[in-house]
Protein backbone atom coordinates (compact mmCIF):
# COMPACT_ATOMS: atom_id res chain seq x y z
CA UNK A 1 0.00 0.00 0.00
CA UNK A 2 2.76 2.40 1.03
CA UNK A 3 4.81 1.48 -2.00
CA UNK A 4 1.92 1.98 -4.38
CA UNK A 5 1.24 5.39 -2.86
CA UNK A 6 4.92 6.38 -3.27
CA UNK A 7 4.87 5.22 -6.85
CA UNK A 8 1.74 7.23 -7.69
CA UNK A 9 3.16 10.32 -5.99
CA UNK A 10 6.37 9.93 -7.98
CA UNK A 11 4.50 9.68 -11.26
CA UNK A 12 2.42 12.76 -10.46
CA UNK A 13 5.54 14.74 -9.48
CA UNK A 14 7.37 13.67 -12.62
CA UNK A 15 4.38 14.66 -14.75
CA UNK A 16 4.20 18.08 -13.08
CA UNK A 17 7.94 18.66 -13.55
CA UNK A 18 7.84 17.71 -17.24
CA UNK A 19 4.70 19.82 -17.72
CA UNK A 20 6.49 22.79 -16.13
CA UNK A 21 9.63 22.25 -18.19
CA UNK A 22 7.60 22.43 -21.40
CA UNK A 23 7.32 26.18 -20.92
CA UNK A 24 11.08 26.67 -20.81
CA UNK A 25 12.89 28.15 -23.82
CA UNK A 26 14.61 25.67 -26.11
CA UNK A 27 18.17 24.62 -25.32
CA UNK A 28 20.57 27.09 -26.97
CA UNK A 29 17.79 29.37 -28.20
CA UNK A 30 19.36 32.80 -28.93
CA UNK A 31 16.06 34.57 -28.20
CA UNK A 32 15.58 33.27 -24.67
CA UNK A 33 15.51 35.96 -21.94
CA UNK A 34 18.82 34.92 -20.40
CA UNK A 35 20.65 35.30 -23.73
CA UNK A 36 18.97 38.61 -24.50
CA UNK A 37 19.56 40.43 -21.22
CA UNK A 38 21.87 38.63 -18.78
CA UNK A 39 24.69 37.33 -20.97
CA UNK A 40 25.31 40.50 -23.02
CA UNK A 41 25.31 42.56 -19.83
CA UNK A 42 28.04 40.35 -18.31
CA UNK A 43 30.09 40.21 -21.51
CA UNK A 44 30.03 43.95 -22.04
CA UNK A 45 30.40 45.18 -18.47
CA UNK A 46 32.51 42.52 -16.70
CA UNK A 47 35.93 44.03 -17.40
CA UNK A 48 35.04 47.63 -16.68
CA UNK A 49 33.10 46.72 -13.54
CA UNK A 50 35.45 44.17 -11.98
CA UNK A 51 38.88 44.64 -13.64
CA UNK A 52 39.10 40.86 -14.15
CA UNK A 53 40.06 39.75 -17.67
CA UNK A 54 38.62 36.26 -17.17
CA UNK A 55 34.86 36.38 -17.67
CA UNK A 56 34.29 33.02 -15.97
CA UNK A 57 35.98 34.21 -12.79
CA UNK A 58 34.04 37.47 -12.88
CA UNK A 59 30.71 35.61 -13.02
CA UNK A 60 31.78 32.90 -10.56
CA UNK A 61 33.34 35.08 -7.90
CA UNK A 62 31.55 38.39 -8.28
CA UNK A 63 28.12 38.25 -9.90
CA UNK A 64 27.40 34.80 -8.50
CA UNK A 65 29.58 34.91 -5.41
CA UNK A 66 26.76 33.92 -3.07
CA UNK A 67 26.39 30.70 -5.05
CA UNK A 68 30.14 30.04 -4.89
CA UNK A 69 30.16 30.63 -1.15
CA UNK A 70 27.67 27.85 -0.58
CA UNK A 71 29.55 25.60 -2.99
CA UNK A 72 32.46 25.99 -0.60
CA UNK A 73 30.17 25.27 2.32
CA UNK A 74 28.97 22.10 0.52
CA UNK A 75 32.59 20.91 0.23
CA UNK A 76 33.12 21.75 3.90
CA UNK A 77 29.99 19.86 4.93
CA UNK A 78 31.03 16.84 2.85
CA UNK A 79 34.37 16.73 4.66
CA UNK A 80 32.76 17.03 8.08
CA UNK A 81 30.26 14.26 7.25
CA UNK A 82 33.05 11.91 6.10
CA UNK A 83 34.85 12.66 9.37
CA UNK A 84 31.71 11.87 11.39
CA UNK A 85 30.91 8.67 9.53
CA UNK A 86 34.34 7.10 9.10
CA UNK A 87 36.64 8.41 11.79
CA UNK A 88 37.13 6.33 14.90
CA UNK A 89 38.64 8.42 17.68
CA UNK A 90 40.94 6.98 20.32
CA UNK A 91 38.33 7.34 23.06
CA UNK A 92 34.80 6.81 21.90
CA UNK B 1 47.05 -1.39 5.96
CA UNK B 2 50.06 0.92 5.94
CA UNK B 3 52.89 -0.86 4.24
CA UNK B 4 56.45 -0.60 5.45
CA UNK B 5 57.81 -0.04 1.98
CA UNK B 6 60.60 2.25 0.92
CA UNK B 7 61.95 2.86 -2.52
CA UNK B 8 64.85 5.24 -3.00
CA UNK B 9 63.99 6.15 -6.58
CA UNK B 10 60.35 6.94 -5.84
CA UNK B 11 61.16 8.90 -2.71
CA UNK B 12 63.86 10.97 -4.39
CA UNK B 13 61.66 11.75 -7.36
CA UNK B 14 58.77 12.73 -5.11
CA UNK B 15 60.99 14.92 -2.99
CA UNK B 16 61.94 16.65 -6.23
CA UNK B 17 58.40 16.92 -7.61
CA UNK B 18 56.27 17.85 -4.60
CA UNK B 19 57.51 21.46 -4.34
CA UNK B 20 56.82 21.97 -8.03
CA UNK B 21 53.32 20.57 -7.71
CA UNK B 22 52.66 22.91 -4.81
CA UNK B 23 54.08 25.84 -6.76
CA UNK B 24 51.88 24.94 -9.72
CA UNK B 25 48.88 24.87 -7.42
CA UNK B 26 49.65 28.39 -6.26
CA UNK B 27 50.07 29.42 -9.91
CA UNK B 28 46.65 28.00 -10.81
CA UNK B 29 45.15 29.84 -7.86
CA UNK B 30 46.87 33.16 -8.54
CA UNK B 31 46.17 33.14 -12.27
CA UNK B 32 42.51 32.27 -11.84
CA UNK B 33 41.78 35.87 -12.74
CA UNK B 34 43.36 35.83 -16.18
CA UNK B 35 43.33 32.17 -17.24
CA UNK B 36 41.35 29.03 -16.42
CA UNK B 37 41.85 28.13 -12.79
CA UNK B 38 40.89 29.28 -9.36
CA UNK B 39 40.45 28.11 -5.83
CA UNK B 40 38.75 24.76 -6.44
CA UNK B 41 41.33 23.56 -8.96
CA UNK B 42 44.31 24.94 -7.05
CA UNK B 43 43.12 23.33 -3.82
CA UNK B 44 42.76 19.96 -5.50
CA UNK B 45 46.29 20.13 -6.94
CA UNK B 46 47.67 21.08 -3.53
CA UNK B 47 45.89 18.08 -2.00
CA UNK B 48 47.31 15.87 -4.78
CA UNK B 49 50.82 16.84 -3.69
CA UNK B 50 49.98 15.66 -0.19
CA UNK B 51 48.54 12.39 -1.52
CA UNK B 52 51.76 11.83 -3.46
CA UNK B 53 53.69 12.37 -0.24
CA UNK B 54 51.58 9.75 1.55
CA UNK B 55 52.12 7.26 -1.28
CA UNK B 56 55.85 7.81 -1.59
CA UNK B 57 56.73 7.98 2.10
CA UNK B 58 54.28 6.71 4.69
CA UNK B 59 51.32 8.07 6.54
CA UNK B 60 53.23 9.07 9.67
CA UNK B 61 55.80 11.08 7.77
CA UNK B 62 53.05 12.95 5.95
CA UNK B 63 50.97 13.49 9.08
CA UNK B 64 54.00 14.82 10.91
CA UNK B 65 54.20 17.54 8.29
CA UNK B 66 50.47 18.31 8.32
CA UNK B 67 49.00 17.82 11.77
CA UNK B 68 45.44 16.72 12.45
CA UNK B 69 44.70 19.91 14.34
CA UNK B 70 46.10 22.10 11.57
CA UNK B 71 43.94 20.23 9.07
CA UNK B 72 40.76 20.96 11.03
CA UNK B 73 41.73 24.59 11.52
CA UNK B 74 42.37 25.00 7.78
CA UNK B 75 38.99 23.43 6.93
CA UNK B 76 37.20 26.07 8.93
CA UNK B 77 39.57 28.92 8.10
CA UNK B 78 38.76 28.86 4.39
CA UNK B 79 35.01 29.17 4.88
CA UNK B 80 35.69 31.80 7.51
CA UNK B 81 37.79 33.88 5.09
CA UNK B 82 35.06 33.68 2.45
CA UNK B 83 32.23 34.62 4.77
CA UNK B 84 34.45 37.16 6.53
CA UNK B 85 35.03 38.99 3.25
CA UNK B 86 31.28 39.12 2.77
CA UNK B 87 30.76 40.42 6.29
CA UNK B 88 33.51 43.02 5.84
CA UNK B 89 31.56 44.41 2.89
CA UNK B 90 28.41 44.35 4.99
CA UNK B 91 30.10 46.24 7.84
CA UNK B 92 31.44 48.87 5.42
CA UNK B 93 27.88 49.72 4.48
CA UNK B 94 27.20 47.66 1.38
CA UNK B 95 25.51 44.42 0.41
CA UNK B 96 26.88 41.02 1.39
CA UNK B 97 29.90 40.20 -0.85
CA UNK B 98 29.73 43.52 -2.72
CA UNK B 99 33.52 43.95 -2.92
CA UNK B 100 33.42 47.46 -4.34
CA UNK B 101 33.08 48.90 -0.86
CA UNK B 102 36.35 47.26 0.22
CA UNK B 103 38.04 50.27 -1.41
CA UNK B 104 37.31 52.12 1.82
CA UNK B 105 39.94 50.03 3.61
CA UNK B 106 42.13 48.96 0.67
CA UNK B 107 44.24 51.64 -1.04
CA UNK B 108 42.58 51.12 -4.44
CA UNK B 109 39.62 52.34 -6.43
CA UNK B 110 36.30 50.43 -6.23
CA UNK B 111 36.83 48.53 -9.49
CA UNK B 112 40.26 47.27 -8.45
CA UNK B 113 38.85 46.46 -5.01
CA UNK B 114 36.52 43.94 -6.65
CA UNK B 115 39.59 42.30 -8.16
CA UNK B 116 41.24 41.93 -4.76
CA UNK B 117 37.99 40.85 -3.11
CA UNK B 118 37.77 38.02 -5.62
CA UNK B 119 41.37 37.03 -4.89
CA UNK B 120 40.45 36.92 -1.20
CA UNK B 121 37.50 34.57 -1.62
CA UNK B 122 39.49 32.38 -4.00
CA UNK B 123 42.06 32.05 -1.23
CA UNK B 124 39.32 30.91 1.13
CA UNK B 125 38.08 28.36 -1.41
CA UNK B 126 41.63 27.10 -1.99
CA UNK B 127 42.31 26.55 1.73
CA UNK B 128 39.01 24.77 2.40
CA UNK B 129 39.19 22.50 -0.67
CA UNK B 130 42.80 21.57 0.07
CA UNK B 131 42.17 20.71 3.73
CA UNK B 132 38.92 18.83 3.04
CA UNK B 133 40.47 16.77 0.24
CA UNK B 134 43.37 15.77 2.48
CA UNK B 135 41.00 14.98 5.34
CA UNK B 136 38.74 12.79 3.19
CA UNK B 137 41.78 11.04 1.73
CA UNK B 138 43.19 10.26 5.17
CA UNK B 139 39.85 8.96 6.41
CA UNK B 140 39.29 6.75 3.39
CA UNK B 141 42.79 5.35 3.13
CA UNK B 142 43.02 4.30 6.81
CA UNK B 143 39.35 3.47 7.38
CA UNK B 144 39.24 6.33 9.88
CA UNK B 145 41.94 4.95 12.13
CA UNK B 146 44.85 7.22 11.35
CA UNK B 147 44.97 8.72 14.84
CA UNK B 148 45.74 5.32 16.35
CA UNK B 149 48.36 4.52 13.72
CA UNK B 150 50.22 7.71 14.53
CA UNK B 151 50.05 6.97 18.26
CA UNK B 152 51.55 3.50 17.84
CA UNK B 153 54.46 4.84 15.85
CA UNK B 154 55.27 7.51 18.40
CA UNK B 155 55.12 5.16 21.37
Amino acid sequence: MKKAFTFIALIITAFLLIYGAEEFPKWGDPNQPASLHVSPRYIEKAVEETAVPNLVTAVLADYRSYDTMFETVVVFTAGIVVMMLLRRPKKW
Amino acid sequence: MVREFEDVIIQTLCRFFIPFIQLYSLYVFAHGHSSPGGGFQGGCIMAAAFVLMVIAYDLNEAKRRFREKALLIFCCLGVFIYAGTGWACLLLGSNFLDYGFLSKVLPTDPVKARYYGMAMIELGVQITVMAIMVSIFLDLVTRGEHEEILEEKDA
